[in-house]
């Protein structure tokens, strides 16, 4: 029981802070966000942080987060740097973009003029000030903070972050930009909690970019929440981003909700944090539903991240796809976790899962785990991971068509990058990501060298 | 061009090639056939500088280069190629992507200037035109997904861009229907010339049929036990190789 009792006095400061954040103004919030902060925080005081001996927490040690003293982050610090670093990321200037520094949206910074009629694309906070019944009925609906602790404490805290919504039958042709930048305080180490929701009416079609990225060096903590929700015949396609500091921390969780005929497909990125943790929970809830998870992770040094997925097929005729794949250099370590969950009666159910793991050093490691939980006797299930370092027929093979060693190898990488890259459908945005791939491997490369 | 003098290799240990002696002349076409376990592939393999294998004695020259001191890559430079027996897959990376490396990556060694992408595109689409083939592999990951045909194909495609003055076919053929062997074979006789010479190591002598060698050898045991003209081929074909084991055997 003293266990119990250590992780109760981890989560002490957390429900302090919770009580000043209620007394500090958000005690205006209406009384159904006020409802679902307090049962969150007690869920949060119950559960404490995860520890080892929990079995989705088993790769994946989040002590150094419950060891350090986190300040809530305010009023966003809006400098030069960032205008500029919001101008460098975005890939097609003048298109929408909804930027948010420290977790809260910053309007100066952001541009959601010019967008179709009806489609919405702001921060949560204004939102639910102005009283929107769209918010109040999602919001929180899919993203179970008895799951995760770490869902938990964003929802105790919850209040800025993007809205998004697109109308019934609206198709947008430019992709919306949803941009997380941190100022790290030199004094501090701060915590923010972004929460996202999008919501995409009947028939509707939506790109959206999620890019966390830092505007300078320093330790933080962005611990996001983000709800999708697709309703019949919606096409979204999420690219997200996660390119924070060295020295911070990234925990999130993503839940997509999907009616009949959807189809939704993210794209995850994984290139800084020193400790990241991403759970991606999708439903399929109406038959034809369609989902893909793809990731690609490159990490080095020191650096974690554990992609942990579940996909739960509830209605029968639906598919999924799954494609994570890790490069991992140094002392770095992945892990990925592909839970696959048929519901009974979710027949015809065809989902493939993929995660193959190039490891470039000796002392950098994955753990892969494939969870199959199937309620019906009418499905098609497969799961492969890979695990090694780069293969030595290859490394010949292409050795003996003129490329020096070295270069093999960065050519090799990078195919099994390119394999990811492919499913960027955005061409700008695919060029963008394109290039950080090949800076990433050429820097790893040249410190390979030196060393 | 090539001379192989005394070559005795193999792997972990083991003991393959006991002894190969051969001279490549330039433009000339020597087929090197045997039975399973002759050691057709190691010789091929070490020709091309496959690390697994290991070279005990003997010495390899190619155009006055000691080649055995020389890595995989710097043959390539110099010239020489391997048509692989299983080719490789090379996922996330196009075959147009992977061709354009290579040859720039040989350029640049021999101090030409480097194509750019839409030079090379062309370059590609004169070459695919040459051999008489659709460009419909080098838009696709190397060799991923491939049949056994068109992985064989792409090694003759690779070829024909790189153009070495050293090819060494590794039993192309093999696993091949009639019609694939043919395609292959018409492709490598266009690609024949005064100044490139082709070592081509089959099982079979089908292959043979359509590509008309100056010279054939017979390895057994890891040495050639015997060497001649084309004819020795069909006679390879009629008589099997059992006369040869019993030849090689009275000898030895």
């Amino acid at each position: 029981m003293s266990k119990t009792r250590d992780v109760h006095a981890a989560a002490e400061p957390y429900i302090k802070a919770f009580q000043a954040f209620t007394e500090n103004g958000a005690q205006r919030a209406p009384g159904w966000l006020r409802e679902r902060r307090d049962g969150a925080i007690e869920r949060f005081a119950e559960l404490g942080f995860p520890n080892t001996r929990q079995e989705a927490w088993r790769f994946t040690d989040v002590k150094p987060i419950v060891q350090t003293t986190f300040a809530l982050a305010e009023t966003p610090d809006v400098s030069g740097t960032a205008k500029a670093m919001v101008r460098s990321l975005l890939p097609q200037p003048g298109g929408p973009v909804a930027v948010f520094v420290n977790g809260s949206f910053v309007e100066s910074l952001s541009t959601t003029a010019g967008l179709p009629a009806g489609v919405e694309l702001g921060g949560l906070d204004d939102t639910i000030a102005s009283g929107s019944e769209l918010a109040k009925r999602h919001l929180g609906q899919y993203a179970d903070p008895d799951q995760n602790p770490f869902t938990a404490l964003n929802t105790a805290f919850m209040k800025d972050g993007a809205f998004v919504h697109v109308p019934a039958d609206t198709v947008m042709d430019q992709p919306l930009h949803l941009l997380f930048l941190a100022v790290p305080d030199p004094n501090r180490t701060l915590l923010w909690h972004p929460r996202n929701l999008v919501i995409a009416d009947r028939g509707a079609r939506v790109s959206l970019i999620e890019r966390y990225v830092t505007v300078a060096p320093g330790n933080y903590w962005t611990n996001a929440v983000t709800e999708v929700v697709g309703s019949e015949n919606t096409r979204i396609e999420t690219y997200r981003v996660q390119h924070e500091a060295d020295g911070a921390y990234h925990t999130a969780s993503t839940h997509s909700h999907q009616a009949r005929d959807s189809q939704y497909t993210m794209v995850n990125f994984a290139f800084g944090s020193r400790l990241s943790r991403q759970d991606i929970k999708a439903v399929l809830d109406g038959e034809g539903a369609e989902c893909v998870l793809d990731g690609l992770s490159i990490l080095r040094d020191r650096q974690h991240v554990d992609f942990h997925t579940t996909l739960e097929h509830a209605k029968p005729h639906c598919n999924s796809w799954e494609f994570f794949n890790g490069v991992f250099d140094d002392r770095a370590r992945g892990v990925f976790t592909g839970r696959i969950i048929v519901r009974p009666g979710a027949q015809r159910t065809d989902s493939k899962q993929t995660n193959n793991n190039l490891l470039l050093s000796e002392r950098a490691r994955a753990d892969s785990q494939p969870q199959l939980e199937i309620y019906a006797d009418d499905v098609k299930c497969t799961h492969g991971a890979t695990l090694g370092p780069i293969d030595d027929k290859q490394l010949f093979y292409l050795q003996s068509r003129g490329l020096d060693r070295e270069a093999a190898r960065s050519l090799l990488t990078y195919g099994f990058c390119a394999e990811v890259l492919s499913a960027v459908k955005l061409d700008r945005l695919r060029a963008q990501l394109d290039r950080l791939v090949r800076e990433r491997l050429q820097e790893g490369a040249v410190s390979r060298a030196a060393g | 061009m090539l001379e192989i003098k005394n070559l005795h290799a193999g792997v972990e240990g083991a003991e393959i090639l006991k002894g190969i002696n051969l001279k490549v002349g330039s433009g000339e076409v020597h087929a090197i056939m045997g039975p399973n376990g002759s050691g057709k592939s190691t010789l091929a393999q070490v020709l091309a500088g496959h690390p697994g294998y290991e070279v005990t004695a003997g010495s390899v020259t190619y155009e006055g280069q000691d080649l055995l001191e020389m890595e995989p890559d710097e043959r390539a430079i110099a010239g020489v190629f391997m048509a692989f027996q299983y080719p490789v897959e090379i996922r996330g990376i196009t075959n147009a992507y992977f061709l354009h490396s290579a040859v720039n990556s040989v350029r640049k060694a021999r101090g030409e200037e480097e194509i750019d992408t839409l030079d090379f595109i062309e370059v590609l689409q004169e070459k695919l035109k040459f051999i008489g083939w659709d460009d419909g592999l080098v838009n696709r990951a190397v060799n991923e997904g491939f049949s056994g045909g068109e992985k064989k194909r792409n090694e003759i495609l690779q070829l024909a861009v790189l153009e070495p003055k050293l090819a060494i076919l590794d039993e192309t053929d093999s696993g091949l229907d009639i019609d694939a062997v043919k395609a292959v074979a018409e492709a490598v006789n266009k690609l024949r010339s005064a100044d490139r010479s082709f070592v081509v190591v089959t099982h079979y002598q089908r292959i043979l049929n359509y590509i008309t060698p100056d010279h054939v050898h017979v390895l057994a045991g890891g040495k050639i036990v015997k060497s001649g003209g084309k004819d020795l081929a069909h006679e390879l074909e009629a008589k099997g190789y059992d006369w040869i084991r019993e030849q090689a055997a009275a000898v030895a």
